[in-house]
């Protein structure tokens, strides 16, 4: 690598800073404290890897700070590395040769983290070296000599504790004036990882950085915490954990959200005046938003809970029990609190899928995370074993009623890794699989720095599913409003609104697909509702409240009374039988009704074609799985 | 006497020697600082034996068993690669 011109600073236009660094370095947590609140979060084109820019707080010019991603070399093969590698080389279009770089290296680590200094340095661009943690080399008794590394090295050295602002004043006094920065001093030649280890090993013996004091808060906390016996236990408790706060703890506030968009829909009927524009409000936009908005609780206690155990260091040492067990289905340790998240919502578990390094891995992950039994799935379960299922006692507090809600979180788990075991044995063979995890030293993550990730999350969260589960019930509320029935007085407003809706092009749409869908049992109305579903699974309660006319969808009881009752007029049988039930519940384990889980999937693996294969894969899955179900149910209980 | 690094019990200091004959230590972990002559510890392995954690250059790291297979090592202080079988049976 050639060292670049001296007049390449560009004159005019922000001065753009490249900050380099490997994982757990603590460069987030420097990045936020140069760029404060304003980071602009977006995509690299045509990859996954988030791209994140922020202009230095408080300077006198336009200084824009480039977080590539963490990466320990500059020649890998993973996307985030590969992205790193194509900045600094200019090879992606938009995205110029940064004006100057900022290395950050951990100060406890340097042995290996010299290593990408040196590759960095090798770029010949303006370069200043951050050493974090300045603080831990010296409670563990070791010293560092910056000046002498920095001469060494030929270039500014800082030592910072980013997390508490010591050093922050002297490295932004050093930001504003990237073009006085030095170039690399001549270094003795370093052709692979063997000479260039040599050096570092070298320099740490030259400046004094030897081995430190063991970091023994760490190594007490591992030996429980990795306990072979213990360490297992904790990671079933902290799971545990984690999943009853997602359902217990957020149910209230998602309860009272729920019900503050169904008063405020009523109150817009009361006051606004009867027309199409009310009910597109009302059933559109309202329901739209309400829909997104009830799982925010969800999704801030997971999010909390994700990135607290990620800065503690916990993440990774759960990642470590457990990676045995997910390498036997071809997915890895760092899959499983992904997966674990679906059960609030597939959507955050798979933007939660990118701390997998592994492209292999990560793809599995993705792909079969819809699987895993979401929130929204529970009210048609709800609903369809309250109607259908007996409330027969199997054995203490625990009912038939409540075994087949655990049976259909079983099967959906079941399937997710066995779909995972398939895939890595046929479409994904051949994708890169690498393996390696550091285990960070445990540090208390600051408040402010966990906030920011939380809202950081979680506003990209309300951004990507919010507008399309926005859109789609936009566009379902016009399938289920238009044509409509002629206007008849006689009828009273729940007989209308059935009327209505059986003219409806969504009834079109299920009477068109009900020759596939009455081999399992189904019949248009239910057609209709998984047309509905394909919104947001959940919806399907309410589309059947409306076609059932029943006037309140919460009203579970009187749902249930009018599906229960509803009989064909030919036959004078039950249309929806206990095997029709079963067969509609075992559809909703397997089929990827979520149009936000498709657009997040097509988002994160860069492609449409992995979304489309899930779908078909899914929904092929589920009919099978239906049909199999129905008959054998039929078979076994007679109906 | 060279081990192989997964014989090495855990917690026994030794150094990377060089790797199998016919095999190169994998590019990746060359770039973490796997190189020979590296000073390295096995802490611990997971509850159902894989993955291993290795204390190397300052920082641990997990890697699985079957990313190890090229890697050898020598113990630090020149004892026999006999003595590790010994203390492991």
């Amino acid at each position: 690598m050639s060292a670049a011109p001296a007049a390449t600073l560009a004159t005019t236009g922000p001065t753009r800073i490249a900050l380099v660094g490997s994982p757990n370095t603590g460069k987030t947590t420097l990045f936020n404290a140069l760029t404060g609140s304003a980071a602009r979060v977006g995509n690299y084109p045509g990859v996954t890897v988030e791209r994140r820019e922020g202009a230095l707080v408080r300077a006198g010019r336009d200084i824009r700070i480039l977080d590539l991603p963490g990466t320990y070399c500059l020649d890998g093969e993973t996307p985030d590395e590969k992205v790193v590698a194509e900045v600094l080389t200019g090879r992606i279009t938009g995205e110029p040769v940064p004006d100057a770089l900022l290395v950050v290296a951990d100060a406890t680590t340097l042995q290996r983290g010299l290593g990408l200094v040196r590759e960095a340095l090798e770029r010949g661009l303006p370069t200043l070296l951050v050493l974090t943690m300045i603080d831990e080399v010296k409670a563990r008794g070791g010293r560092l000599d910056l000046m002498r590394l920095g001469r060494i090295l030929g270039i500014h050295v800082v030592g910072v504790v980013g997390h508490r602002g010591v050093g922050l004043d002297q490295l932004r006094a050093f930001l504003e004036h990237p073009e006085t920065w030095p170039r690399r001093a001549t270094l003795p030649p370093a052709d692979d990882a063997a000479q260039r280890f040599a050096w570092v090993d070298e320099v740490c013996r030259d400046i004094g950085a030897g081995a430190l004091e063991p970091d023994s808060r760490t190594d007490r906390i591992d030996r429980l915490l990795l306990h072979p016996v213990l360490g297992v236990a904790v990671f079933g408790l902290v799971m545990l954990l984690l999943f009853q706060s997602i359902f217990s703890w957020a149910v209230p506030a998602m309860d009272a959200i729920d019900g503050g968009f169904a008063s405020l829909g009523k109150l817009s009927r009361d006051v606004l005046p009867e027309g199409w524009v009310t009910d597109l409000w009302a059933d559109g936009i309202l329901a739209g938003v309400g829909g997104v908005l009830v799982f925010l609780p969800q999704i801030l206690i997971l999010f909390t809970f994700l990135h607290f155990l990620t800065d503690v260091g916990y993440m990774a040492r759960a990642a470590f029990v457990v990676d045995r067990v997910m390498g036997w289905v071809g997915l890895q340790g760092r899959s499983f609190v992904p997966l674990l998240s679906c059960y609030a919502c597939a959507v955050p578990g798979i933007m939660a899928a990118r701390t997998i390094a592994s492209p292999r891995e990560r793809l599995a992950t993705i792909l079969v995370a819809p699987f895993m039994t979401c929130s929204a799935r529970l009210p048609v379960y709800t609903l369809l074993i309250a109607a259908f299922v007996p409330a027969t006692p199997l054995l203490g507090p625990i009912g038939l009623q409540g075994a087949t809600m655990f049976a259909l979180y079983l099967l959906g788990a079941a399937t997710a890794l066995a779909s995972a075991a398939l895939l890595n044995a046929t479409l994904l063979r051949g994708t890169i699989s690498v393996f390696y995890m550091e285990l960070p030293p445990y540090r208390v993550p600051t408040l402010r720095l966990l906030a920011r990730q939380v809202w950081q999350s979680a506003a990209a969260f309300v951004k990507r599913a919010g507008t399309i589960i926005l859109a789609t019930s936009i566009v379902l509320w016009v399938l289920l409003s238009f044509p409509k029935a002629p206007h008849d007085p006689s009828l009273s407003p729940e007989a209308q609104a059935q009327a209505d809706l059986r003219a409806s092009a969504a009834a079109r749409l299920g009477h068109a697909i009900e020759p596939a869908i009455a081999p399992l049992g189904f019949d248009w109305k239910i057609g209709v509702g998984l047309v509905a579903s394909l919104a947001a699974r959940e919806v399907i309660v309410a589309t059947l409240a409306q076609i059932y006319a029943v006037g309140d969808a919460e009203d579970y009881g009187g749902l249930r009374d009018a599906i229960v009752g509803d009989v064909d007029p030919a036959t004078g049988r039950p249309v929806f039988t206990l095997p029709a039930a079963l067969a509609l519940l075992v559809f909703f384990v397997f089929a990827l009704q979520c149009t936000s889980t498709i657009v997040v999937m097509a988002r994160e693996t860069g492609s449409w074609r992995w979304p489309a294969l899930a779908f078909s894969y899914m929904l092929a899955l589920a009919w099978v799985g239906s049909f199999t179900t129905y008959h054998l149910s039929r078979a076994l209980l007679g109906g | 006497m060279p081990t192989p690094l997964i014989d090495l019990p855990p917690g026994m200091p030794a150094r990377l020697y060089a790797p199998v004959e016919g095999r190169a230590i994998p590019r990746r972990l060359q770039d973490l600082g796997f190189v020979p002559g590296t000073p390295l510890v096995i802490r611990r392995r997971a509850p159902l034996g894989d993955p291993v954690e290795i204390e190397i250059r300052g920082y641990r790291l997990c890697l699985r068993v079957a990313q190890l297979d090229a890697l050898r090592v020598e113990l630090d202080d020149g004892r026999e690669a006999s003595a590790a079988s010994e203390r492991r049976g």
